[in-house]
C-alpha cells in the first residue's frame, strides 16, 4: 500500500486515494489544431515505463485534491507529490 | 531407556504434567502441552502421515517448522483450517486433523495406485494431453484428484480483525539477530514492533544446544524477552508471522491466536520507518532416489526433535550432508539416544571443528547416500563414494540429510530489494535494498550465532542512525557456536524418476531434465512447468536445489540461472484473515432513500439499482404476477398517473463566475446560455468521444448550475469534473459540489399529474405556458420548501418534486392522498424501463456500454456545432472521418409479438454462426403495443430500418423487424403538455 504524501494532509494511505491514471501532457488547448495522429496518441497511448512514471491521484476520501505523483514502476518510490498538474 | 520408545524421559520444552487428547486420520492420540501436531505424531511413532501431491507416495514429517514440505493436515471443529503444515500446529486439547491428499488415512490410501502410473504423468502432462477440444472440460475432475484440502465449509464462529500500527523499526525474527536488535533499538527509546512466526521466542536457539555468554542460550533468550516485556515502546508478538513485504515499508503479519478469545486471528499491517530481516535460514534437501519416504528427515529438524520436543525420531540413523551444520545434529541426537550409524559427507574432507564434535561417530567422507531401501518407511540406504565405486547398504530407520542452508531471504526479497548468489554459503544473500530495510544474521548469510547477536545490534544501530538517532554498538556475549562451510552437492548419481527436487509438488530430477530437454531452460518457464516451487511451502526445502540441479545439467553456474521471484505470503494466510471484519454488506454499505420504510411497508420487491442503492423494483398486489404489477404500474403512468422515488438521482451543484464555461466544455451542448429557471437535456463524453453520462443541467443563478447525472454513475462524475477542473483548468473559478443527498425527489408522472400537483397545493403556477417542459420553480408543494423540475424519463407529463430528504415521507403522503383520487399509484424501477424504452430514451449500461458516441444513438443533435471545443468533439470528429461502419440504435419488434427476446442477445448475419453485428440492449412488453419490443445496437442500424434482423440464441433463432427507436409519443407532446 503506498502512502503518499498529500500537500494538505501529510502522508496518508493509498486507501483514501483513488488513482486517476497516468499524467498525461497538457490537453492540447485546441485540440483542432493538432494532427490527427497526435491527437490519438494524446488520448490512446499512456505512458508505461518500467521506471519513474507521473500519475494522477484523488485524494478522495481526504480533502478532495486532485494530485500528480512521480513514481518508480519497480520500487514505487515516490519522489515528488504535487497539487494539481 | 524410558518406557516409550519415541518420548525421551526428560529434557525438551514441553510440559509432561499437561498431556492433550488429539486425533488424527480418525485415530486417538495423546501428546503434552509444547508439542506441535508433527512432534506429537512423531512422538507417537506414527511415520505415514501424508500422501503426496500427485502419485501418492507415503511420505512422513520431514521438517519441524514452516519449512515443511510433505505432511499438510487439514484442522476441523472450531480451528477448521485447510492445507496447515503439521509442523506449524501447536497441539491444543482435542485437536481433531486429517491428511489433506489421502482417503481413507494416510497409512491406508487408496489414491496411491497413481504410483503405478507415474512414468506416465510427467512434467507438463496435463499440458499436452488435456488441451483438445478444451482443457475446461477436464479441469474439474483433475481438481478433484490433484491434493489440497477443501475450504471449511462453514464461517468460523470466532472472527478474525485487521489492525493498523506504525513503528520506528519493525523486526521480523525473533531469534538471536531479531532479539539483539530489538533489544538495542528498545533500549535507545525507538518505538520496536518484533513479531516472530515461533509459539516461542528463540528461533533455532530452541533446537540447539548453544551458550550465550557461558549460559544455556534459552536463559539469554528468556532474559531478552523479559527485558523486552519491561519498555513501553516495544510490542512483541510471538506467533505472528511477517508474510508480506509491500511499498513504502508496509509489512502484513499474521497473528494467530491472539489473547482475546472471541478472535480467531489478526492480521496486522505495520507502516514501519525501518525494517529488519532477521528471519533465520532454512535448510535443504539432499536430492537422491527415495528421497521422500517416511524416515528422510531434514538433520534441523530432527535435532529439534530431540532437543525442543524431547522426541526421538528414530533410533538408528545415518546422517547424510554437505556441510558442518549436521555434526552438531549428529551429536545432539547421539545426546538423545539415537544411534547414529555413520554420517555421509559428500565432500571430499571433513573440517576439524565438524570431526570434533563427533568423536565417537564413523564419517565416511567423499561419499554420498545413492538410495534408500524399504517401502513404507526407511529400512536402510545405499551410500558409494562420490567419483564412482561399489554401493553398501547400511540399515538405519532414520536418514538425517542436510543440504546446506538457504538464508530466509523471502521478505527481503519481496521488498523488491536485490539478492545475489554467494559462492561462500552457496545459496542467495540480500543485497542492495530497495526500500529501508536491513537483513540482519543467518537471513544475511552469516550463518553462526556470535555472527547473528553481532548483526543484529549492527543493524539496529544502522536502524537507528536513519532515523536520525545516534547508539552505540554494546559489547556482546560470547558464544559457543562452530563455523559453518559448505559445499554444494545437487544431485547424487543416478538421481531421476524418484529423487524429489520439490517433495510437496512431487517434481523430480526426472521432470527437471524432460523439461530442459523439451526447452524450458529459463527458471520461470521452468518452475510454471513443472511446477517446482509452488505450492503451499513454495519450495522452500527446494527451490535452491533445482536452481542448482538446471546449472548443474547446463554447465552454468547458479547465479547464471537466477532465480524466481519470492511473492507474499510467505506461509499460507487465510482469507478471513486479510478480510477481517470487513465481509459482507459492511465492505460496501448499501444506500437507502428516506422512503425505504414506506416501500417495505407497502410491499415493494426492494433490489440494487446502481451504485448500492437499494430501490423499490416493483410493488406486487395479491395474486399478480411478476408481469402482471409491471404492466400495472407501467399502464398507470401512460394512462393515468404515478409516482416514483427518484431521491437517488446524481446532483451536483456548479458554482462560480466561469461555471457556465465549464459546463460548455463538459458537456456536448451549450449550457451557458441558459436563463434563470430552465434547464436542458445533455451527454458527457470523454475525450475518446465515447459517452460517460447524460443528465439535466438547470441555471439556478447565472453563476450557478444544478446537474442531474445517472443514479450509478454519479459518484464516477464528480470524480472525472473535478479531475478536469483540477487537473486542466485550475485557473478557472468553479466550485463543484455534491448534493445528491441533500435534495431527494418524488417524480409524480402521467397525463393527470398536474392535477395531482394542484390538488397537493402549490404557489407555483402549474399551467404549460408558465411553467414548460424542461423549466424549474422554486416554491411550496403540499405547504413543502420544493424545488420543482419538469423534465420526464417516461415520455409522460412528469413533475420531480425536490425537497430535502427530511421531508420526502411527507411529501409522498401527500401526494398518495391528493393522488388517490385519480388512483395514483407507486412505480418502481421495473415500470420506469417499460416506460423509457417504449420512449426510446437511453439508459447508462444498457444503450451506453462505454462504445458509443452520440451519433450512434441517433443524437447527432445534441453535439454543439457552435463551439469550437468541447470534452469529446476531436475525437468524435475524427471517428466519423472515417467513415467506418458503426453499432447504431434501433427498435426492434420480435415478429412473433410473444416472443421475448433475453436483453443482451447477440445479433448474427441471417441469424447464422456468424459474428455478432449488434446486441439487443433491451427487450420489455409494451403496454402501449401490447406485445414485445426492444431497442438493439445494430451495425449500420438506421440504414436498415424497415428490414429485419436475427437474435441468435444457442437453440434458437428470432426474427425481429427493425424501426425507429421511439415507439411511443414520437414528436414528444405528451411530454411538454
Amino acid at each position: 500500500m503506498l502512502l503518499i504524501d498529500c500537500p494538505f494532509c501529510g502522508p496518508r494511505n493509498e486507501t483514501e486515494f483513488t488513482y486517476g491514471g497516468p499524467a498525461l501532457a497538457p490537453r492540447p488547448a485546441d485540440p483542432g489544431a493538432v494532427s490527427d495522429a497526435d491527437w490519438v496518441d494524446w488520448v490512446t497511448v499512456p505512458p508505461n515505463p518500467m521506471g519513474p512514471v507521473e500519475e494522477r491521484w484523488w485524494h478522495s476520501r481526504g480533502c478532495g485534491a486532485w494530485l500528480t505523483i512521480r513514481r518508480h514502476t519497480v520500487t514505487h518510490e515516490i519522489t515528488e507529490v504535487r497539487l494539481g498538474r | 531407556m524410558a518406557a516409550d520408545p519415541h518420548r525421551l524421559a526428560d529434557g525438551g520444552r514441553i510440559d509432561r504434567s499437561r498431556p492433550l487428547r488429539f486425533r488424527f486420520d480418525g485415530r486417538d492420540y495423546q501428546g503434552f502441552a509444547g508439542d506441535t501436531l508433527a512432534s506429537a505424531l512423531l512422538a507417537n511413532g506414527v511415520r505415514i502421515a501424508a500422501r503426496s501431491f500427485k502419485y501418492h507416495r507415503p511420505r512422513g514429517i520431514m521438517g519441524a517448522g514452516v519449512e515443511e514440505p510433505a505432511v499438510l493436515v487439514e484442522l476441523e471443529g472450531d480451528v477448521a483450517s485447510g492445507n496447515r503444515p503439521a509442523t506449524t500446529v501447536p497441539l491444543i486439547e482435542g485437536l481433531a486433523a486429517r491428511s489433506v491428499n489421502a482417503w481413507p488415512s494416510a497409512r491406508l490410501d487408496l489414491g496411491a495406485v497413481n504410483q503405478l502410473f507415474a512414468r506416465l504423468i510427467p512434467a507438463g502432462f496435463y499440458y499436452k494431453t488435456f488441451k483438445w477440444p478444451d482443457w475446461h472440460l477436464y479441469e474439474p475432475s483433475i481438481r478433484r484428484l490433484a491434493g489440497l484440502a477443501g475450504a471449511p465449509k462453514e464461517p468460523p464462529e470466532r472472527a478474525y480483525e485487521s489492525r493498523h500500527a506504525h513503528a520506528d523499526i519493525l523486526i521480523a525474527g525473533a531469534g538471536p539477530a531479531g532479539l539483539m536488535a530489538a533489544l538495542v533499538a528498545g533500549r535507545a527509546g525507538a518505538r520496536v514492533f518484533i513479531a516472530d512466526e515461533g509459539t516461542e521466542a528463540g528461533g533455532a536457539l530452541l533446537n540447539r544446544n548453544l551458550t550465550i555468554g557461558g549460559q544455556p542460550a534459552k536463559d539469554w533468550v528468556a532474559a531478552a524477552v523479559a527485558e523486552l516485556a519491561g519498555m513501553e515502546n516495544v510490542t512483541h508478538l510471538q506467533n505472528a508471522t511477517v508474510w508480506a513485504y509491500r511499498e513504502h515499508n508496509l509489512l502484513m503479519v499474521q497473528e494467530r491466536a491472539p489473547g482475546n478469545p472471541s478472535l480467531l486471528g489478526r492480521n496486522w499491517r505495520v507502516r514501519a520507518g525501518q525494517a529488519i530481516t532477521a528471519t533465520g535460514a532454512i535448510e535443504r534437501m539432499m536430492v537422491f532416489q527415495g528421497n521422500d519416504r517416511p524416515g528422510v528427515m531434514l538433520a534441523s529438524a530432527a535435532q529439534a526433535y530431540v532437543n525442543r520436543w524431547a522426541v526421538r525420531p528414530g533410533s538408528r540413523a545415518v546422517i547424510f550432508t554437505n556441510n558442518d551444520s549436521a555434526y552438531a545434529a549428529a551429536a545432539d541426537l547421539a545426546q538423545g539416544g539415537v544411534g547414529i550409524a555413520a554420517i555421509v559427507d559428500s565432500r571430499a574432507a571433513v573440517p576439524d571443528h565438524a570431526m570434533a564434535l563427533v568423536p565417537d561417530i564413523a564419517v565416511h567422507a567423499g561419499q554420498a547416500v545413492t538410495s534408500v531401501h524399504g517401502r513404507g518407511r526407511v529400512r536402510g540406504v545405499s551410500i558409494a563414494p562420490c567419483i564412482g565405486g561399489t554401493a553398501r547398504r547400511m540399515p538405519c530407520d532414520l536418514l538425517a540429510v542436510s543440504g546446506g542452508w538457504n538464508p530466509a531471504v523471502h521478505l527481503y526479497s519481496q521488498s523488491r530489494s536485490k539478492i545475489v548468489w554467494d559462492k561462500r554459503i552457496a545459496s542467495f544473500v540480500p543485497a542492495e535494498p530497495a526500500q529501508a530495510v536491513l537483513a540482519a544474521g543467518a537471513a544475511n548469510g552469516a550463518m553462526g550465532l556470535g555472527d547473528a547477536l553481532a548483526e543484529g545490534a549492527a543493524r539496529a544501530v544502522a536502524a537507528l542512525a536513519a532515523l536520525g538517532q545516534r547508539s552505540d554498538v554494546p559489547a556482546l556475549p560470547e558464544t559457543d557456536d562452530t563455523p559453518y562451510t559448505v559445499t554444494p552437492f545437487w544431485t547424487a548419481s543416478g538421481a531421476g524418476a524418484k529423487a524429489f527436487l520439490d517433495i510437496q509438488n512431487d517434481v523430480t530430477v526426472a521432470d527437471i531434465e524432460l523439461a530442459l530437454r523439451e526447452g524450458y531452460s529459463n527458471i520461470e518457464h521452468l518452475k510454471r512447468y513443472t511446477t517446482g516451487g509452488m505450492g503451499i511451502d513454495q519450495g522452500k526445502t527446494g527451490n535452491v536445489n533445482i536452481i542448482g540441479a538446471v546449472a548443474e545439467r547446463q554447465g552454468i553456474t547458479p547465479d547464471q540461472v537466477g532465480v524466481t521471484t519470492f511473492r507474499p505470503p510467505y506461509t499460507p494466510v487465510e482469507f478471513g484473515a486479510i478480510a477481517g471484519r470487513r465481509a459482507g454488506p459492511v465492505v460496501l454499505p448499501y444506500r437507502h432513500t428516506p422512503l425505504t420504510r414506506w416501500h417495505k411497508d407497502n410491499g415493494a420487491v426492494m433490489y440494487e439499482a446502481g451504485a448500492r442503492w437499494r430501490r423499490p423494483g416493483y410493488y406486487p398486489r395479491a395474486g399478480e404476477s411478476f408481469q402482471d404489477t409491471v404492466n400495472r404500474e407501467a399502464r398507470c403512468v401512460r394512462e393515468g398517473v404515478g409516482i416514483y422515488d427518484g431521491a437517488p438521482l446524481g446532483k451536483y451543484e456548479i458554482k462560480g463566475p466561469d461555471a457556465g464555461a465549464f459546463l460548455d466544455w463538459i458537456y456536448t451542448n451549450v449550457m451557458s446560455s441558459l436563463t434563470v429557471g430552465n434547464g436542458r437535456y445533455g451527454l458527457m463524453l470523454t475525450d475518446d468521444g465515447l459517452i460517460l453520462d447524460d443528465g439535466v443541467a438547470v441555471c439556478l443563478a447565472p453563476d450557478r448550475f444544478l446537474i442531474s447525472t445517472s443514479t450509478g454513475n454519479a459518484d464516477p462524475v464528480g470524480q472525472y469534473m473535478e479531475k478536469l477542473l483540477q487537473i486542466e483548468r485550475p485557473d478557472w473559478r468553479v466550485k463543484i459540489t455534491n448534493v445528491t443527498s441533500q435534495w431527494a425527489n418524488a417524480t409524480i408522472c402521467g397525463p393527470k399529474a398536474r392535477e395531482v400537483m394542484a390538488a397537493m397545493g402549490s404557489d407555483i403556477d402549474l399551467s404549460p405556458d408558465a411553467f414548460p417542459f424542461m423549466a424549474f420553480r422554486d416554491g411550496q408543494v403540499a405547504d413543502l420548501p420544493a424545488r420543482v423540475v419538469r423534465v420526464s424519463f417516461t415520455g409522460e407529463l412528469s413533475f420531480e418534486v425536490n425537497v430535502r430528504p427530511r421531508d420526502l415521507p411527507a411529501l409522498w403522503e401527500a401526494a398518495m392522498v391528493a393522488g388517490a383520487p385519480f388512483d395514483i399509484a407507486p412505480i418502481g424501477s421495473e415500470a420506469n424501463h417499460v416506460l423509457r424504452v417504449e420512449k426510446g430514451f437511453l439508459s447508462l449500461g444498457h444503450e451506453v456500454d462505454g462504445t458509443v458516441d452520440p451519433h450512434d444513438l441517433g443524437m447527432s443533435w445534441v453535439m454543439s456545432r457552435k463551439k469550437d471545443d468541447f470534452v469529446g468533439k476531436r475525437s468524435v470528429e475524427l471517428r466519423r472521418a472515417s467513415g467506418r461502419s458503426r453499432r447504431e440504435l434501433v427498435g426492434i419488434r420480435p415478429l412473433d409479438p410473444n416472443r421475448q427476446v433475453p436483453e443482451g442477445a447477440p445479433l448474427t448475419p441471417g441469424g447464422r454462426k456468424e459474428a455478432t453485428e449488434g446486441f439487443v440492449t433491451a427487450c420489455v412488453w409494451s403496454v402501449v403495443e401490447n406485445r414485445w419490443l426492444g431497442l438493439a445496437l445494430l451495425t449500420d442500424g438506421r440504414a436498415r430500418i424497415g428490414g429485419r434482423a436475427h437474435v441468435r440464441l444457442p437453440d434458437e433463432v428470432i426474427e425481429v423487424e427493425l424501426s425507429d427507436p421511439v415507439f411511443h409519443d414520437p414528436k414528444g407532446e405528451r411530454l411538454r403538455s
